[in-house]
């Protein structure tokens, strides 16, 4: 953590040459004010500088980036992280040799993971983001699974005209089969049951 | 194994240094025993058990030099 003292007219003025310094934003820091300056007369005499004290904090991002990395290597894989920030989502991406038993059933250890990196990313931080994390392209490959299954359901729901129920499915994939069955005609998709064995249930 | 499983805890709750994990040893399974700070113990069960259901998930998918069972006991 990095950390330096600076000095202006004004506290306001204090904190922008530190930040300045430190090349960053204001909300990426904590500001301390040691002394608050005094105008002085006519601004010439008597005037004391003001002087802040200014670290920066450390950043959500990157302490997660740190934290991916050290349970992936106490599970003895070695794998690549690329994170990358669009606003306030940030996508981690893996690649490696062995990311097959990070991504488990279904990719189920893998929306572990992602769970747990949302908590820690979410923890005690002030600014909100959402989190994705992907293997190989695994959730691109899981997307194509997803939409030919579901236009196979809907398929079948119409041809036996019966409810047809899928297996229980986390909320983001659940939203992909959704979205693939909207524009279609003479179905209807909703959600039943209670998380984890929420599923989708396509009417014809 | 310990170690992987303070790596995920450590994060998740307020007071890191109090985590405790044991280990025991049965026929078949190893039985990590872990233990948080009474404040902490929401943080690591989560709503309908959702992130103890994740620490485990991970745990388990690790590979281990054991042929023996992993069990995870959350408190």
């Amino acid at each position: 953590m990095r950390e330096i003292t600076a000095s202006g007219q004004t506290v306001d003025e204090a904190v922008q040459s530190a930040l300045e310094q430190l090349n960053t934003t204001k909300d990426q820091v904590k500001v301390e004010i040691i002394d608050e300056g005094k105008k002085g007369l006519l601004g010439l005499f008597g005037s004391k500088r003001a002087f802040v004290k200014v670290t920066l904090a450390k950043n959500k991002i990157e302490e997660t980036t740190e934290y991916l990395k050290k349970i992936i290597t106490n599970m003895n894989i070695e794998a690549e992280i690329t994170v990358t920030v669009t606003g306030n989502h940030v996508n981690f991406e893996l690649s490696g040799e062995n990311i097959a038993v990070l991504i488990g059933k279904r990719g189920q250890t893998l929306n572990a993971l992602q769970h747990l990196l949302h908590l820690a990313i979410n923890k005690d931080g002030k600014q909100f983001y959402t989190v994705s994390l992907d293997a190989e392209g695994y959730r691109q490959r899981r997307k194509d699974t997803l939409e030919s299954l579901a236009a196979k359901m809907a398929d079948k729901a119409v041809r036996m005209n019966k409810k047809v129920a899928l297996e229980p499915m986390p909320s983001f994939e659940r939203k992909i089969i959704h979205a693939a069955l909207q524009s279609k005609k003479g179905i209807n998709t909703y959600s039943d049951g209670v998380e984890p064995h929420r599923h989708i249930v396509i009417k014809p | 194994m310990k170690a992987l499983i303070e790596s995920i805890v450590s994060s998740l709750v307020d007071n890191p240094e109090d985590i405790k994990i044991t280990e025991t040893e049965e026929d078949a399974k190893l039985v990590y025993h872990l233990a948080v700070h009474p404040d902490d113990v929401g943080k690591v069960i989560g709503k309908n058990g959702r992130i103890a259901k994740a620490i485990r998930t991970v745990v388990y998918a690790a590979k281990t030099d054991t042929k023996k069972r992993i069990y995870l006991d959350i408190m």
